[in-house]
C-alpha cells in the first residue's frame, strides 16, 4: 500500500466497521520508500475472505493485494521471550532454545531474553515447551509472509 | 508550471474554476476565512450560503444527483465538519459524486486540542470514498484534482479535502494538471467476455425472466441502454427506490418499484423468476428482505455492477459482470442483436399472463372517496398537475414511499431521495441544490411534518436566493413510518411518535417571506396545487392535513421474504 499517513487506520477501520477479525497485522516500508507492505492474518469462510479482499481493494491507499494462503508461501514471525532463568533452569532453557534455533539476546543473573523466528505454530510450540510460570514477558510481531518461488507480489 | 505564486486559498478557488464548478454550498468560519476572502474577489464560482452545514451537503448532493455533475461543499473546521457528517454519509450511502472542502486548524496546532479542532480525516473516514489532509501547499492543487477524479469515476462517492488554515495562507506556484493517474486507483474495468457469453445464454434460455435495476443505472447514465434492452427482450422490469426513473414508469413493461414497499407484482416476479438480471443494484435488505427467504434454487442470477464488492455480498450470483453499467449494457445489446437464438415467445407470454394476474391484485389501492385527505391522492394529483415533469425530492418516512409509489418517473435524475442512509432533513436542502442545477425546472419537495422540521431553517436560504420550491407537507401529526411499525409490530404502543406542538406552517412560511397554504379537504387538493405552481417565482409551502392512520402497503416485515407481503 501507499506509505501514507492514515493508510494503516483505513485498513484497521475497514476491519472494525465491517466486523472482520484481525488476528495479526504487520507493516513496514519496502525497498521503495513510497510503498509499505502489510501482512494481515484473518480468519473467515471463503465468502468472507473474498469480501475482505474486495473491500480492501476499494481502499484508495491499497495498491495490490493477494491471498497468500491461496498458494505456496513462507510465513515467518519474530518473538522475544523473557524468561526467569535461575539455577538448573538456566541450562534447561538454553537447551530448549537451542532446539528451536533461538538466540539468547540478553542475559541477567535471573533471566534470559530469547529471540525466536519461524512459523506461528513453531513459536507456539516453544511457549508450550517451556514452563509457563517461567515466562515473564513475550512480544510477537505477528506473521509476515511471502510467496514461494516465482510467486511475486510487486508493483 | 505557472510562474505566478498564489496562496493556498487562491489555488483552491482556481482549482474549482478549472473544474468548471458554478455553484458551491457552504458556511464560513475561522479556518476557511482566507478561502472565503478569495471567493469574494471573483465571480465565476458562486457561493450559496446555507443556514446549517448539513444543508450545504444535502444541497450539493441534490445538485449532483439532478445534474450528473460533482457537487461541492465548503465548511469550516470543528463544528462545521461535525455538522456535515450526516450529509457526507448520506451521499456515501447513495454513491453520489461530491467534493467537500473543509478548513482545519493550522498544521502547527494540529493535535494540540486547538480551538475548533476535530480529527476530520478520522471522523469522516468511514463515510467517504477517500479523504485527504493537505499538510503541504505544494500538494494542494494535485490533491484537489485527485479528489474530483476519485469522486466522479468508478463507483462515485464523496471525497473530502481538509485544508489547514496556514496552508490556505502560504504561497506556491500554481499548476493544475488536466488529468491525473494513481497507481492504487484504477476505476476502469473491462467486462469479461466469457461472463457476457454466459449471461446471453441464460437470458435467451429464460422462461420467466426479470430485470431488476438500481441507482447504478442512473449514476451510469444508462437509461437509454436499459430501455432498449428491456424492450427488445420484452422482459418485465422493476426499479429499486434508488433506481426510479431508470426505466420509464409509464411503460407497460414496468412492474413498479420492488422491495419492502414495492408492488405485489414486482416482488412476486422477483421471487418466482427463473433468470434475474440485476443491474447496478445491490440486493440490499430493504429490497430483497431476508436472503434466506429470497433464495430460490431454480433461479439463476446475472449481476452487473461497477463495484466488485457489491457482487455476491448478500446474495450469491451465478454470472458476475464487473463493469460500468452503460458499457456492459451496450455489449449485451450488441451480442443479443447478433445472436440467432431467440427467447421462447410462448413462455414469455405466459409469464406475462402470470404477472398480469398479480397486477390484478391492485396492491396500491386506497380509499379514493375518503372525506379526509389521503396522502396518496396528493401525490397522484401532484403528478397530474406537473405532468410528471417535476423534480421530486423527499424526506424519509411514509411520504417518501408514497412519493415513490405514486409519482411515475419517466426520466432519470428526477427522483432525489436519501435511499441508503434514510436521512430525515434531506428533502428541502436537496431541493435547493436541484433548483440551482435546473433553474427552469419545477421542483417539489414531498415531506412530512417531522422531517421538514429537521432542516426547516433553509426556508431562509430559499428566500435569499429566490428559490421557487413547492413544498408538499403530508401532515399526519405523526412520525408516520414509526407509527406504522408500532401499530404492526409493537402492539399499538405509539411511543414518542406523535408530533406534538407543531408550528402553524402557514405562518411559519410567511414569516420567512414565502407563501403558505393549509389544505384540509380532498376537493381542494388539485386547486391548491394548481395555484401553487402558478406562483412561478414564489416558494409555496402546502400543508396538507392528511389521514393520521393511513399505512403504506404492501409491506414486507423485517426479516421476511419478498412473497410474504402484508397487503391492504
Ligand atoms: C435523522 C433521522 N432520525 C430518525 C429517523 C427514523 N425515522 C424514519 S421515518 C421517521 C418518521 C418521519 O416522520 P414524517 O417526516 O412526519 O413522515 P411520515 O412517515 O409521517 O410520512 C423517523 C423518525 C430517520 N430516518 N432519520
Amino acid at each position: 500500500m501507499e506509505n501514507e499517513a492514515g493508510a494503516l487506520s483505513r485498513v484497521a477501520g475497514l476491519f472494525s466497521a465491517r466486523g472482520y477479525n484481525i488476528e495479526s497485522l504487520i507493516v513496514a516500508p519496502t525497498e521503495d520508500p513510497t510503498l509499505s507492505r502489510m501482512t494481515l492474518v484473518t480468519v473467515g469462510s471463503d465468502d468472507v475472505v473474498e469480501q475482505i479482499i474486495k473491500q480492501l481493494n476499494k481502499l484508495i491507499d491499497v495498491v495490490k493485494i493477494i491471498d497468500l494462503s491461496d498458494g505456496d508461501h513462507i510465513e515467518c514471525e519474530l518473538m522475544l521471550v523473557k524468561v526467569r532463568a535461575i539455577g538448573k533452569d538456566r541450562k534447561k532453557i538454553k537447551g530448549t532454545a537451542d532446539i528451536f534455533c533461538g538466540r539468547i539476546v540478553d542475559v541477567t543473573g535471573k533471566s534470559y531474553t530469547i529471540e525466536l523466528t519461524g512459523t506461528c505454530s513453531k513459536l507456539d510450540a516453544f511457549l508450550d515447551t517451556i514452563e509457563r510460570n517461567t515466562i515473564l514477558e513475550t512480544v510477537r510481531t505477528g506473521a509476515s509472509g511471502i510467496g514461494r518461488g516465482e510467486r511475486i507480489l510487486k508493483v | 508550471m505557472g510562474t505566478e505564486e498564489l496562496t493556498g486559498a487562491e489555488i483552491t478557488i482556481r482549482c474549482l474554476q478549472e473544474e468548471g464548478i458554478d455553484y458551491i454550498f457552504g458556511y464560513p468560519g475561522g479556518a476557511v476565512l482566507f478561502i472565503y476572502d478569495e471567493l469574494f474577489k471573483q465571480n465565476k464560482v458562486k457561493h450559496i450560503l446555507v443556514r446549517h452545514e448539513q444543508a450545504a451537503l444535502h444541497a450539493a448532493d441534490g445538485y449532483a444527483r439532478s445534474s450528473n455533475k460533482v457537487g461541492v461543499a465548503l465548511v469550516t473546521s470543528g463544528p462545521g465538519v461535525t455538522n456535515s457528517v450526516t450529509g457526507i454519509a448520506t451521499a456515501y450511502m447513495d454513491s453520489i459524486p461530491m467534493v467537500i472542502i473543509s478548513g482545519q486548524v493550522p498544521t502547527y496546532a494540529i493535535g494540540l486540542d486547538a480551538f475548533q479542532e476535530v480529527d476530520t480525516v478520522g471522523i469522516t473516514r468511514p463515510c467517504v470514498k477517500h479523504n485527504f489532509l493537505v499538510k503541504n501547499i505544494t500538494e494542494l492543487a494535485i490533491t484537489i484534482k485527485k479528489a474530483f477524479y476519485i469522486s466522479s469515476t468508478g463507483r462515485p462517492g464523496p471525497v473530502l479535502v481538509d485544508i489547514p488554515k496556514d496552508v490556505s495562507q502560504e504561497k506556491t506556484k500554481f499548476y493544475y494538471p488536466s488529468s491525473v493517474s494513481m497507481r492504487s486507483y484504477n476505476p476502469t474495468s473491462k467486462e469479461n467476455p466469457g461472463q457476457l457469453k454466459k449471461a446471453i445464454q441464460l437470458i435467451l434460455g429464460s422462461k420467466r425472466p426479470m430485470i431488476y435495476t438500481g441507482g447504478g443505472v442512473i449514476l451510469s447514465n444508462a437509461t437509454k441502454q436499459l430501455t432498449n434492452l428491456v424492450q427488445m427482450l420484452n422482459f418485465p422490469c422493476t426499479n429499486t427506490l434508488m433506481g426510479l426513473g431508470g426505466y420509464p414508469a409509464t411503460n407497460k413493461q414496468f412492474v413498479g418499484m420492488l422491495g419492502m414497499h414495492g408492488t405485489y407484482e414486482a416482488n412476486m416476479a422477483m421471487q418466482h423468476c427463473d433468470v434475474l438480471i440485476a443491474i447496478g443494484a445491490r440486493f440490499d435488505d430493504r429490497v430483497i428482505g431476508n436472503p434466506k427467504h429470497f433464495y430460490n434454487k431454480e433461479r439463476k442470477i446475472i449481476h452487473i455492477d461497477i463495484d466488485p464488492s457489491s457482487i455476491s455480498k448478500r446474495v450469491k450470483v451465478d454470472v458476475p459482470i464487473v463493469g460500468s453499467v452503460s458499457d456492459v449494457l451496450n455489449e449485451l445489446i450488441k451480442l443479443l442483436k447478433a445472436s440467432k437464438e431467440k427467447n421462447d415467445r410462448a413462455a414469455i407470454k405466459s409469464w406475462w399472463a402470470q404477472i398480469d394476474q398479480w397486477r390484478k391484485r391492485d396492491c396500491l389501492k386506497y380509499d379514493r372517496r375518503s372525506a379526509i385527505i389521503k396522502p396518496q391522492m396528493v401525490v397522484e394529483k401532484l403528478y397530474k398537475i406537473t405532468k410528471g415533469n417535476a423534480f421530486i425530492t423527499s424526506d424519509v418516512g411514509q411520504h417518501q414511499m408514497w412519493a415513490a409509489q405514486f409519482y411515475k418517473f419517466d426520466k432519470p435524475r428526477r427522483w432525489i431521495n436519501s435511499g441508503g442512509l434514510g436521512t430525515m432533513g434531506f428533502g428541502l436542502p436537496a431541493a435547493m441544490g436541484v433548483q440551482f442545477a435546473n433553474p427552469k425546472g419545477a421542483v417539489a419537495c414531498i415531506t412530512g411534518e417531522a422531517s421538514i422540521q429537521m432542516c426547516i431553517q433553509e426556508l431562509s436560504t430559499c428566500k435569499q436566493y429566490n428559490l421557487p420550491l413547492k413544498i408538499v407537507n403530508l401532515n399526519n401529526r405523526y412520525m408516520g413510518m414509526v407509527r406504522q411499525w408500532q401499530e404492526f409490530f409493537h402492539g399499538n404502543r405509539y411511543a414518542e411518535s406523535y408530533v406534538d406542538a407543531l408550528p402553524d406552517f402557514v405562518k411559519l412560511a410567511e414569516s420567512y417571506g414565502h407563501v403558505g397554504m393549509k389544505i384540509e379537504q380532498p376537493n381542494d387538493i388539485e386547486d391548491a396545487l394548481k395555484e401553487a405552481f402558478k406562483l412561478k417565482n414564489r416558494l409555496v409551502f402546502m400543508d396538507f392535513i392528511t389521514d393520521q392512520t393511513e399505512n403504506v402497503f404492501p409491506m414486507i416485515p423485517g426479516g421476511k421474504g419478498l412473497s410474504e407481503m402484508i397487503l391492504v
